[in-house]
């Protein structure tokens, strides 16, 4: 019985081992440090709490969820739009992957767009130098609000990179790299969440 | 003396003409200003931070003449907060971290066996961001306010209630300035480290400067945002009445003291680590024998950086925090002084069994070791919460900081000067005028910084303009001002030895020492290309037991070998950039930014934030395919 053509090892190449490019590692450390900060601004929000007895201070709404919840699917949607169209890039599919960034970059915007609509609300009835709470919720959402506006740019520069035809299909670190950060800014978009609008429902 | 260094080197003038081409920095203007090499770029950076530590110096040294005799008038009170505060940040923030960075971005190749660093362009920007924001900060004297809180800043004097000018601005605006600068060089040497060793050079081969470069950059990388996010609250609160550090509207005046703090004390091992690590090159050099428990030490250095981040809180024993936390910091703070003392130990235990040699380096080596100690002492005092209670803001604290920091890394700084000039400029400091300058500055300073422990403990404190006559302080100040001016003449004579060697020096050669380490296989000063064939190694002193091999040649472009994380495994080639001038441009837009942001023009900020943004963009533009299948 001779085995399925598939399974005989001299069909396929050897794969080169995946080696990460020295630029990636600047991303994962900037990322890194990016992380460190956020981690700090955060535990900024818990001390402030703790040192108040009540937080939100009293007077103050519990953030409601509408808004952050769109804002939330915009994002997580973003990222599985990239991943793919990611994939799609590397399997040669350039058009695909142009139609999937445009749709990556819209849906960040959209993010952007629910976030001032939140802030021209909010700021009528809170303004910054209201409250220390007040203050640290703009600086966190206001940072990370930035962030988001930093990543779409990246990906804007990739995008016009690649169509420029500056991007080989075999290493295309900047496209992996605009990625990784648009991943992580969503990624900490869900701690901020989970911190900001969420914990104020458990205590 | 070995000459295992010669089989890096390259006979053949054709292949050396075609590496010169490939490495040298063009004599153009616009090279100058946008230079890559990595040994041009750590020169200058060692140069500009001795800058910066004459006038901290300077500042220094009008202090203690005000401080000489009681009730003294030389400088107004307000003048003397500008002075200590500028002496503090310019010492911790534009002196010892930026030259310990120097001699990384400097070493850290050469002592690999690699041809530059990671990303030899932001270096350049790296470079510039730290000069400008200096400069920035310095110019707070033109217009007569610089900052005037002390060097850790504390909120809510730094508030615009109490501190309505823009003494504090300077401040603010300069550091976030340079943490960007601090932060990318960190990237930078860790992937250096990490990613690009000479084959053969595993993890367990890594000489130990390189330990201690690569602590400090994570440690960078880790505490750096801290700071970052305090400076961000205070801009806003001085801004934009923000309420952050204002109890009236919920906010505390401890969250400013908690993030600096947790950025700070890493801090102090930043400032410090990458010293020992010197120690640790000098003294095996120097006692013609490996260095006693290498992986000890190199475990040391880590622990040091991990539980550096748990101890912040004995910076605030006297805040009023509950008793358990006090407690904790205060058993954690003393744990710090096991990895310490196994790095001193190992020293003395390398000297005790090797036949020594007390040269110049030498000396400063075994002051260091002399100096650390006493102020790890005092620093172990300063943990007993009881004991600190007592000594907080006296002088006792700024005894115990100028020891571990002056007489610790800025001692082992000197060292280094000693022993890496002839690596990086052809020729021999003088021994004699060396050893005039290494017995004036070892006595001035300890003239000038023992007597603070005991103006400390008779309840002298800091910051303070004067003193009154009569509380038994009128004789160890003027000691303590005699000494250290006569600690200042002694950096004097080390600068006339620095540069009356350049002109008249004896040529080095390029192992004067005889040391182990790969940068003494390079000429001296090293190539452009650093090594003619990438060196394959096989020992961790590959220059005292033939544990060096010519590898491959990497000729066809500007090529450096990446090699695998632990093992070092030659991995792929990687293609060097050139200069650009878009790394100063940034650099520049990013001063005028924050220039700008200072002198409250926001839009003009938003306007120059977007040339930055735009010129990074230009910068990190690729070439096309095309060129780069050319170059490669």
């Amino acid at each position: 019985m001779t085995a399925p053509a598939y399974r005989d090892s001299r069909l396929l190449p050897p794969a080169r081992i995946a080696h990460r490019e020295v630029g990636y590692w600047a991303m994962v450390l900037f990322c890194i440090t990016e992380a460190m900060l956020f981690a700090y601004l955060l535990s900024s929000y818990f001390y402030l709490g703790v040192s108040n007895a009540f937080w939100p201070p009293a007077g103050v709404e519990r953030p409601t969820l509408e808004k952050p919840l769109f804002m939330t699917a915009c994002l997580v949607s973003s990222s599985i739009v990239l991943f793919f169209s990611e994939r799609a890039r590397e399997r040669g599919n350039k058009s695909r992957y142009l139609i999937g960034l445009v749709v990556t970059i819209l849906l960040g915007l959209g993010f952007l767009v629910l976030m001032g609509l939140e802030y021209r609300e909010k700021l009528q009835h809170m303004p910054p130098r209201a409250h220390a709470y007040a203050s640290i919720f703009y600086l966190i959402t206001g940072f990370h609000g930035s962030h988001v506006a930093f990543g779409l740019l990246m990906l804007c520069w990739t995008g016009f990179a690649d169509l420029r035809g500056r991007l080989s299909v075999e290493s295309p670190l900047a496209v992996k790299n605009s990625a990784f950060y648009w991943h992580f800014v969503d990624a900490v978009w869900i701690v901020i969440l989970t911190c900001l609008y969420l914990s104020p429902r458990w205590y | 003396m070995s000459a295992v260094g010669d089989v890096l080197r390259e006979a053949d003038p054709e292949r050396i003409a075609q590496l010169e081409s490939l490495w040298r920095t063009p004599r153009t203007v616009a090279a100058w200003l946008a230079v890559v090499d990595h040994k041009k770029l750590g020169i200058r950076y060692v140069i500009t931070s001795f800058v910066f530590f004459a006038a901290g110096g300077i500042e220094a040294a009008i202090m203690r003449a005000q401080l000489a005799r009681p009730d003294l008038r030389l400088v107004t009170p307000d003048a003397f907060n500008q002075l200590f505060t500028m002496h503090g940040t310019t010492m911790m923030f534009l002196f010892i971290q930026p030259v310990l960075s120097g001699f990384s971005f400097y070493l850290v190749p050469l002592m690999i066996g690699a041809r530059e660093l990671a990303y030899p362009r932001l270096n350049n920007f790296s470079y510039y961001a730290f000069l400008l924001a200096g400069l920035l900060m310095y110019a707070s004297f033109l217009v007569g306010q610089a900052p005037n809180a002390g060097w850790f800043n504390y909120a809510p004097l730094t508030g615009p209630l109490f501190n309505s000018g823009i003494n504090i601005d300077f401040y603010t605006l300069g550091l976030l300035f340079l943490g960007i600068s601090t932060t990318v060089g960190a990237i930078n040497v860790i992937v250096t480290i990490l990613t690009m060793r000479a084959p053969g050079m595993s993890i367990d081969r890594m000489p130990l400067l390189l330990w201690s470069s690569l602590t400090m950059s994570v440690l960078v990388v880790f505490a750096m945002p801290a700071l970052t996010v305090a400076l961000v609250m205070l801009t806003l609160v001085r801004h934009w009445n923000f309420v952050f550090f204002d109890p009236r509207f919920g906010g505390s005046p401890l969250l400013w003291q908690h993030l600096f703090w947790i950025f700070g004390h890493p801090w102090v091992y930043i400032a410090f680590l990458p010293a020992t690590g010197m120690l640790s090159m000098i003294i095996p050099t120097f006692s013609r024998r490996p260095m006693v428990g290498h992986s000890f030490i190199a475990l040391a250095t880590v622990m040091t950086g991990l539980i550096g981040f748990g101890v912040w809180v004995h910076h605030m024993f006297a805040t009023g925090l509950p008793q358990l936390s006090i407690s904790f910091f205060s058993a954690a703070s003393m744990t710090v002084s096991i990895p310490s003392a196994i790095q001193i130990i190992a020293w003395i235990v390398t000297m005790w069994h090797g036949r020594v040699v007390f040269a110049t380096p030498l000396l400063f080596a075994i002051a260091f070791i002399v100096q650390f100690v006493i102020g790890g002492i005092s620093g172990v005092m300063t943990a007993v919460v009881p004991f600190d209670w007592q000594a907080t803001d006296t002088y006792f604290v700024v005894a115990h900081i100028h020891y571990v920091l002056a007489g610790g890394t800025l001692f082992g700084v000197l060292a280094a000067i000693h022993y890496w000039y002839p690596k990086m400029f052809g020729y021999m400091m003088s021994e004699r005028i060396g050893k005039v300058g290494f017995w004036l500055s070892f006595i001035g300073f300890n003239v000038g910084f023992f007597p603070m422990h005991i103006a400390g403990l008779l309840g002298m404190s800091r910051r303070v303009y004067t003193y009154p006559s009569g509380f038994g302080l009128d004789a160890s100040n003027l000691t303590s001002t005699i000494g250290v001016y006569v600690f200042a003449l002694g950096l004097i004579v080390m600068l006339w030895n620095a540069v009356q060697s350049r002109i008249a020096g004896v040529p080095a050669g390029p192992n004067p020492w005889g040391a182990s380490t790969l940068e003494w296989a390079t000429a001296s000063p090293p190539d452009h290309f650093n090594f003619a064939r990438i060196p394959v190694v096989v020992s961790r002193e590959p220059l005292w037991d033939d544990g060096v091999l010519p590898g491959p040649a990497f000729d066809a472009a500007r090529l450096s070998p990446r090699t695998s994380v632990l093992d070092a495994e030659l991995e792929q080639d990687i293609l060097m950039p050139h200069e650009n001038l878009m790394t100063v441009v940034a650099s520049l837009a990013m001063l005028a930014t924050f220039a700008t942001l200072l002198l409250r023009w926001n839009w003009a900020a938003a306007a120059c934030g977007i040339v930055t943004l735009l010129s990074v963009a230009r910068w990190m533009w690729p070439l096309s395919t095309r060129v780069m299948e050319a170059e490669a």
